[in-house]
């Protein structure tokens, strides 16, 4: 999809350096020099996109699959070895994604490495222009590729939130000693309202605000009145006056696909009626396509929802139709490279 | 066996959510916050015999009977730090990722663990049993990473040092 019309691009002033690689200017309250930060801040229904690592050493397979959202998503999100299965770094990835000038959300799972490694790898990436982290427990080892690797869990994504949110904060590593830059990260947690125990989530939510969380991605999304519970709780506790939520959502590709990420990937509840609905599509993958769209007008109603997350899983190709057709933006473009005054005097020597 | 973050290996995760006394324990977890209520104090206040009888030399043998007692009734995994009153009685060292603050986003719609299909979830059970408990609102306090040199070591007694200044603080074993 691409949009010629040059009077939709209206960048907001904040969200432009002078480099698009470089760290934008800081702001009064705000903890991160990134552009996730002010979009939410500014109160702007927000859109993050989860980029599919490649398994390869190739940069250019991650600037492809980045590009296919430019333009459409205020962030996007590097996994960190998802469902167990290895891929490409999330910092590496990360560190890709800031040369071009995305926005990217790194993704920090505690499986993989312990609290010496994983606060190494924030100053590594503080230092390569991140400005946003997801702070993640882990799908087990037993879901992946390599399931006898051990596991290793030595913090868990509520004390990894507090360690990172100290480094920030105080300057200094968690035994204590002395930081000359701190990391300034923009602290992400997820939350999933759809599994069990449901009435602890909200709390578990407000453990990982107090431990530093600042926005929250959620689990796909398929439940709408399961989420209503959730966030009727959340607003009850003021928790979506201290955390931005962005709710997860995704296109499913079939029924079939359905069934099979219900039972077997953690976490994921699909009602009985989605399944229904496909099934009863004659164009199962455009009807899943439309489930998500429609989610994603629901969602943008719900009040303390700040954003939605878009998983779209081997479906990136559709991620800029599903946001275009929502309308969430409501006019609004997110960062794209012509909006750089260097890269249009560029564009323009070329032409 | 499927590999886990908890220790010591090969302790087999419990299926089923009864039949095992840690699933009555946490059924009953207001009578175990009583019966703590009642000997924690005991304990600490008899802090100038353990004195006199040296807490190095008394680490090992009183570690053997808290073992012996809390891994029968909770399948405690002597981490050292124990928080079970702040997570319902239900030990959070036996979730396969020793989760300490909530449960993962992986929790099964029977409420069973992610990696152990026959496992009720550790914290499942522990927000039941934090709803039977007179202070059950500790399960939203949040816990600070787990230091790994106290593991096996014996809580009580840690408890009776830190609750008495005058005690040296346990030095960590390498």
């Amino acid at each position: 999809m691409t949009r010629d019309d040059k009077a939709w691009l209206a960048p907001h002033p904040d969200d432009i350096g002078a480099e698009p690689h470089a760290p934008l200017p800081p702001l009064p309250g705000h903890s991160s020099r990134g552009r996730l930060e002010r979009v939410l801040r500014r109160g702007e229904f927000a859109v993050t996109a989860e980029l599919n690592p490649p398994d390869s050493a190739d940069p250019e397979e991650v600037y492809e699959r980045a590009h296919i959202f430019e333009g459409w998503v205020d962030g996007i999100n590097a996994t960190d070895g998802s469902g167990a299965h290895c891929h490409m770094s999330s910092v590496a990835i990360c560190s890709l994604l800031t040369r071009i000038g995305y926005s990217p959300i790194m993704q920090i799972s505690c499986r993989d490495y312990n609290r010496i490694a994983i606060q190494g790898n924030v100053l590594g990436a503080a230092a390569l222009g991140v400005c946003n982290v997801l702070c993640l427990t882990g799908d087990g080892v037993q879901c992946g590729d390599h399931p006898e690797a051990k596991p290793v869990f030595d913090l868990d994504s509520t004390s990894l939130l507090a360690t990172i949110r100290t480094m920030r904060d105080e300057k200094r590593f968690l035994s204590g000693r002395k930081l000359t830059t701190s990391p300034d990260m923009f602290l992400g947690a997820a939350e999933n309202p759809f599994a069990p125990p449901y009435d602890f989530r909200p709390i578990r939510l407000a453990k990982k605000i107090a431990a530093g969380a600042q926005f929250c991605q959620t689990q796909y999304c398929f439940d709408l009145p399961l989420l209503e519970r959730f966030m009727g709780r959340v607003r009850d506790d003021g928790l979506d006056q201290e955390c931005f939520i962005l709710v997860g959502v995704g296109p499913l590709a079939s029924a079939r696909t359905a069934k099979w990420m219900r039972a077997n990937v953690a976490g994921v509840h699909i009602p009985d009626a989605v399944i229904a609905r496909l099934e009863g599509a004659q164009n199962q993958k455009a009807e899943g396509k439309k489930i998500c769209i429609e989610m994603i007008q629901q969602l943008r109603e719900v009040k303390g929802v700040s954003g939605v997350h878009v998983m779209a899983y081997r479906q990136e190709e559709y991620v800029s139709e599903i946001v275009h057709e929502s309308g969430v933006l409501r006019g609004r473009t997110p960062w794209r490279r012509d909006f750089q005054p260097s890269m249009q005097a560029v564009e323009s020597l070329s032409v | 066996m499927i590999p886990a973050a908890f220790e010591p290996r090969g302790k087999l995760p419990p299926k089923g959510d009864r039949g095992r006394l840690r699933f009555f324990s946490i059924r009953h977890a207001r009578l175990m916050e009583s019966l703590y209520a009642a000997f924690e104090p005991i304990v600490v206040r008899l802090h100038p015999l353990w004195r006199t009888l040296g807490y190095d030399r008394i680490e090992r043998p009183a570690a053997a009977v808290e073992a012996a007692i809390k891994g029968a009734l909770f399948d405690c995994r002597m981490c050292g730090q124990c928080i079970l009153s702040s997570t319902g009685m239900s030990c959070p060292m036996n979730c396969p990722k020793n989760l300490r603050n909530g449960p993962c986003g992986g929790v099964r719609q029977d409420g069973n663990c992610e990696v152990y299909p026959d496992m009720p979830c550790v914290w499942v059970k522990a927000w039941e049993g934090s709803r039977l408990m007179r202070d059950g609102e500790r399960i939203a306090d949040v816990q600070p990473p787990i230091d790994h040199r106290r593991k096996g070591e014996s809580s009580w007694l840690r408890v009776a040092r830190e609750r008495n200044p005058d005690a040296a603080p346990a030095a960590p074993r390498a």
